[in-house]
């Protein structure tokens, strides 16, 4: 084949040390509006108790406390010194881990905090693993069976199962699961946090409408990969279908699918509010819910903030992740 | 609406999503008196004939309170959603008339706010406005503004960014009149579809504020407020909070199913084909199986469900070593015709073939794993998009070195090995570093020379090559169609190429196939195509299009109207009606006859 | 009209670096080149689409049109065919109507079809629409971007006699873009070849088929199957 002469060779731009440094740029940039949400957030946080009308002491104890106990308490909390000033301590104390007192039982925030994170997180981590691997198998095989409309009965249950679990909110299925696995046949637990038998209703209840979620999404990737040429191109190759499928298909459907994911673990965190509460599951959930109603407003804001810096961080690792691991991705500027 | 309708989904979420609205209308006048009825001689009762979901702590009949509580629970959500969709359309559109600054800040606040759940920030402005709706309401509606924003962000860049609308500006309308005329109506099907589903979680949101007993506050009542009253009873009369808990799910069923069903409907736009009862193939007189011919295909039909017949009785045969041309414009059925012969039309179509042979074997007669086999190995095919035809997840080396593993038996070093062997000979430079990138690092030439590769793993008997240069430059047009060329003669590989352009298909191929609405019209060698083609439709081709030596003075020639598409076929001839000889004759369907040397036409009137 | 060192950048990249191009009175100027060549760049920025340095003269920015390559986008699906001819017309609405037909009738198409939504029609039908639309701005330039690549073969030979009909009858100045050699050569009466965002060749057609002096032209040439 010596008439054929060899092309140039296009070198790509993100090869070798400027891909590794497109990375770093990547992850910086990334950080860095991290950092600025974080700080927004604080700012936020901190003028939420301000925005409350009229005085939040007073509202707090009550148009019959005495004055000194209202003097006293502003004091403690700082409420007569100036705005900038105000705002300048409490960034201090947050970052020095100080979240300020209970009005209600005296306890540092931050120790509450630290004694109930663990438990919203571990419901919430358990629910995220648990949709993931029912619904990615799922939507992948829904995706496989149904392709350019065969089998209409499957999709057609498919979707609308789906679509049922989805528009179903997770406090209903916990109160649900309540009625008739704990107080009707008796099987788990009703409330609290004991050994793993008392992870199981939670977990499902908060794991169900994303797994539908997650599961529809697969779906349309799947779909959308094996209409493309390069799965023509695999099976025209003559690949057993589970090779097409499995090394083919499901890596390309798996950063859209994660990207979803991740998102829904924030929507996820929100969820354990009202699933805690259900389940009286001694979380941060529960105890902002007591917070608010009884306007224990110290509780209240620095609940808030770590619900808030969770978000941030799972939106940082999903976007930094997902960027790093996409091959295909230049790691663009979004 | 129809559409709507007809699926089960859209059905039931229509339905429910009526039956929510008509509650929210008749419940209050119609149970109001009863649900706010008090009776001290029935607190707190469980079912009963009387009240069939029990009582509350004053003896009030929570049935009714049920139906009373959908009006309020539908209002919240309207307003809820209202405010989102209002401040998010705002917002939405806000950076594409502040000034560039304004417009990234804006653009960075929503996305950085798209995240966050709703129920957080109800709870912020909870804490701020105390309990009550009040505080649900807007914390709520502020949370769903961010996605109404991005979703009027992105669907209004895409409208603005339009030709239509960049014509538009050139002729001068006016700003105004662009964003009313044509940016508006493009993006507000899509932003009302969002406003269906959009409801739907703003009133399950709503609910769960109040069943924490931060939302509305007595003596008002939600559904969500009944099931926060339901719930503290659920160990003794759990079916107290049956009522308002199937309330709440049929709400966001409904909305949901009814968002859904909206969306597919959207989508499926007015796509409908008509279908026409096809010509059925022409019986072709049994002939002995051509020994050499490597590909020979008899009367292939490919049918889709409806009539419709998109590839209508060819045959063709190639021999090793030989290209044929496979010529037609959109719509001819070539690109059907070459994954018939390669196994891979798409379900729900049909092929049939008296005959379908390769190399000597009978395909209909082989064991599946002995056609996997064969076909796996012996042929070759290469698409038209080269950017599209590797996997983006995969290194190339990898996907050319799973044939040999899967097919030949090869251990994976070998199989790389093979790859890196197999890329040098396609004159890729660097082969064994190329092998270890993904395809997104490659040009378009040599990510199609990559695909040419890999039907070089095996021993490519056929080489099926469908329109492989349509989306390259001419210079790289030039380099591939050499490289086909070389790997043909090389191989003794039979090759079929499907090209829409007769003038590359005159430069590259031995013998030239015609195609038109399923058929084959004409077959003839290539030194015949510019000055001998016998069929009026290929001359038509032929003249229709310029070339270096094209008399700039005259006008070129040009076909009238256009091609039947698969549905329309009729049982004469397809191209009557766009030719100047036709005749009475052709109403009846012209059989491909010889006309000359290895040439055939299906023409009444070609004399 | 006069190009003169027009450059385009979009950030680090030259897209469009110092072309200086003349398009004589009622000529039609081809303008070839491969993918990422910068002729379509040139062409927005001619058309303001996008912002350039450089000076272009002797056309009124207002009276230069353009047709796009993809007939499927260039018109807006819920306009019918007679309001999006009719709506750059600044007429009274029963002129409107009269001035429309007229418009329709120049590219071939029956007054007809001024109630019909683009979907109902052809590609080819399109591309005239969208060719009818530019000329009621009556221009004096009409930049015309790659737009028989996207039409079947037996409708571009009408879209380019239309082309050619157009400059005969209507006298109209044209810059006509495309990345085939020989659609080019049988439309224009002066070639400018395009590579890397440089015009490395101008001349007259026959001058620059024949005889190309640059060797990128000349690889060009070669590439073009033949039959």
């Amino acid at each position: 084949m010596a008439g054929i002469p060899r092309p140039r060779g296009r070198r790509p731009a993100t090869a070798g040390g400027s891909r590794g440094r497109a990375r770093g740029a990547f992850v910086l940039r990334h950080l860095v509006r991290f950092v600025i949400s974080l700080a927004v957030l604080l700012v936020a946080s901190f003028a939420m108790i301000h925005l409350i009308p009229g005085d939040p002491v007073r509202a707090s104890l009550g148009q019959a406390a005495p004055v000194e106990l209202v003097e006293a308490r502003r004091a403690a909390l700082g409420l007569d010194q100036p705005i900038l000033t105000q705002l300048a301590s409490y960034v201090g104390h947050v970052v020095s881990g100080d979240f300020g007192t209970s009005f209600l039982s005296g306890e540092p925030v931050g120790e509450v905090i630290a004694s109930r994170l663990p438990n919203t997180l571990a419901l919430a981590l358990l629910a995220t693993v648990v949709a993931l691997l029912v619904a990615v198998p799922l939507g992948m095989w829904a995706g496989v069976r149904t392709e350019n409309g065969r089998n209409r009965g499957t999709e057609a249950a498919f979707t609308s199962a789906t679509g049922t679990a989805v528009a179903i909110p997770e406090f209903l299925y916990a109160i649900a699961m309540v009625a008739l696995f704990a107080i009707g046949l008796g099987w788990f637990p009703p409330a609290g946090k004991g050994g793993p038998e008392s992870y199981v209703l939670p977990v499902l209840a908060l794991a169900i409408a994303p797994a539908a979620m997650i599961a529809r999404i697969s779906r349309v990737e799947t779909l959308r990969e094996l209409g493309s040429d390069y799965v023509r191109l695999a099976r025209a190759k003559r690949l057993p279908s589970a090779r097409v499928h499995l090394r083919h298909v499901l890596p390309n459907t798996l950063t859209a699918t994660l990207t979803v994911g991740g998102l829904l673990l924030t929507g996820l965190i929100a969820g354990s509010v009202l699933v805690e509460y259900v389940f009286a599951w001694p979380g941060l959930g529960l105890r902002i819910v007591e917070s608010i109603t009884q306007k224990d407003y110290p509780v209240a804001q620095g609940v808030i903030l770590v619900y808030g810096a969770i978000v941030l961080v799972v939106n940082l690792l999903v976007d930094v992740l997902l960027g790093l691991l996409d091959p295909t991705s230049a790691l663009k500027e979004t | 609406m129809r559409h709507l309708l007809r699926t089960p989904a859209g059905l039931a979420g229509t339905v429910l999503v009526t039956a929510m609205v008509v509650l929210a209308v008749i419940g209050p006048p119609i149970w109001g008196a009863e649900a706010e009825h008090i009776d001290p001689a029935v607190i707190l009762q469980g079912v009963s004939d009387a009240h069939p979901l029990g009582t509350d702590n004053l003896g009030r009949d929570i049935l009714a309170r049920v139906l009373v509580a959908g009006r309020l629970s539908l209002v919240l959500a309207l307003l809820t959603t209202l405010i989102g969709a209002v401040a998010g359309v705002v917002l939405g559109a806000l950076p594409s008339v502040l000034p560039r600054r304004g417009a990234r800040l804006v653009t960075g606040t929503v996305n950085a706010l798209v995240a966050f759940p709703s129920l957080l920030l109800a709870m912020f402005t909870a804490v701020i406005s105390g309990l009550g709706a009040r505080g649900a309401v807007l914390g709520i509606g502020v949370a769903l503004a961010p996605g109404f924003a991005r979703l009027t962000q992105t669907l209004a860049a895409s409208v603005a960014g339009a030709d239509y609308v960049a014509a538009a500006r050139m002729l001068g309308v006016p700003r105004l009149r662009i964003m009313t005329r044509h940016v508006l109506p493009n993006i507000a099907e899509p932003l009302i579809l969002n406003l269906t589903q959009a409801l739907g979680s703003a009133l399950l949101a709503l609910a769960g504020m109040s069943f924490l007993g931060l939302g509305v506050q007595p003596p008002s009542f939600d559904w969500g407020r009944l099931l926060f009253d339901g719930f503290g009873r659920i160990y003794d009369t759990p079916a107290v909070a049956l009522g308002p808990a199937v309330a709440v799910a049929l709400a966001g069923i409904g909305f949901n199913l009814l968002g859904d069903a909206l969306a597919r409907a959207a989508a499926r736009g007015n796509a409908t084909v008509r279908a026409v009862p096809g010509a059925g193939a022409v019986p072709h007189e049994e002939s002995e199986p051509d020994p050499e011919a490597v590909l020979e295909v008899r009367d292939l039909t490919v049918t889709f469900p409806g009539g419709v017949t998109p590839v209508r009785g060819l045959s063709l045969t190639i021999a090793p070593g030989e290209i044929v041309g496979l010529v037609g414009e959109s719509g001819s059925g070539k690109s059907l015709t070459a994954s018939a012969v390669g196994g891979l039309v798409p379900y729900p179509g049909e092929v049939t073939a008296s005959r379908m042979r390769l190399c000597g074997n009978d395909l209909d007669d082989l064991t599946e794993q002995r056609r996997r086999k064969l076909l796996g190995t012996s042929l070759a095919m290469v698409f038209q998009d080269p950017m599209a035809s590797l996997n983006p997840a995969l290194r190339i080396g990898g996907q050319l070195a799973e044939v040999a593993t899967v097919h030949q038996g090869a251990t994976r070093a070998q199989a790389w090995e093979r790859a890196v062997d197999r890329l040098d000979h396609v004159r890729i430079p660097e082969p064994a570093r190329r092998a270890r990138q993904h395809p997104h690092e490659l040009s378009g030439g040599m990510r199609q020379r990559v695909v040419i590769a890999m039907g070089l793993m095996g021993t490519p008997r056929l080489i099926i090559a469908d329109e492989p240069t349509t989306a390259l430059d001419v210079t790289v047009q030039r380099q591939i169609l050499r490289l086909l060329r070389q790997v043909t003669a090389e191989t003794g590989a039979a090759t079929l190429f499907i090209s829409h352009d007769i003038a590359v298909v005159g430069e590259l191929c031995h013998r030239v196939v015609v195609m038109y609405a399923g058929r084959v019209v004409e077959e003839l060698p290539v030194e015949r195509l510019a000055t001998g083609a016998a069929h009026p439709y290929t001359r038509a081709l032929v003249a229709s299009l310029p070339d270096m030596e094209t008399d700039r003075s005259q006008p070129l020639a040009s076909i009238p109207g256009r091609q039947p598409a698969p549905a329309e076929v009729g049982p004469g001839c397809a191209f009557a009606d766009r030719c100047e000889l036709a005749s009475e004759r052709c109403a009846e369907l012209p059989p491909l006859v010889p006309y000359g040397k290895a040439h055939r036409v299906a023409c009444w009137e070609a004399s | 009209m006069i190009i003169k060192n027009l450059t385009v950048r979009f950030g680090a990249f030259t897209a469009v670096d110092d072309v200086t191009l003349e398009i004589p009175q009622g000529a039609i100027v081809g303008l070839v080149g491969e993918s990422g060549s910068g002729k379509s760049t040139l062409a927005k920025a001619v058309t303001g689409l996008v912002p350039y340095r450089g000076e272009i003269t002797g056309a009124d920015p207002r009276r230069i049109q353009m047709v796009f390559q993809n007939p499927y986008a260039s018109l807006d699906p819920r306009m019918t065919v007679g309001a999006s001819v009719g709506e750059g017309l600044r007429l009274p609405r029963a002129e409107r109507q009269a001035e429309v037909e007229r418009l329709l009738s120049l590219v071939s198409l029956p007054a007809t079809l001024a109630g019909r939504y683009p979907r109902e029609l052809s590609g080819g039908m399109r591309q005239r629409v969208a060719i009818a639309r530019a000329l009621g701005a009556r221009p004096e330039l009409l930049v015309a971007d790659e737009i028989t690549s996207a039409l079947d073969v037996s409708v571009q030979g009408a879209v380019l006699n239309l082309v050619r009909s157009l400059r005969e009858e209507l006298g109209l100045s044209m810059l006509f873009i495309s990345h085939n050699l020989a659609v080019v050569r049988y439309v224009a009466d002066v070639v400018a070849v395009m590579h890397q965002g440089k015009l490395v060749e101008t001349g007259p057609t026959e001058e620059v088929v024949g005889a190309p002096r640059h060797d990128y032209t000349r690889s060009l040439l070669e590439a073009v199957p033949r039959l």
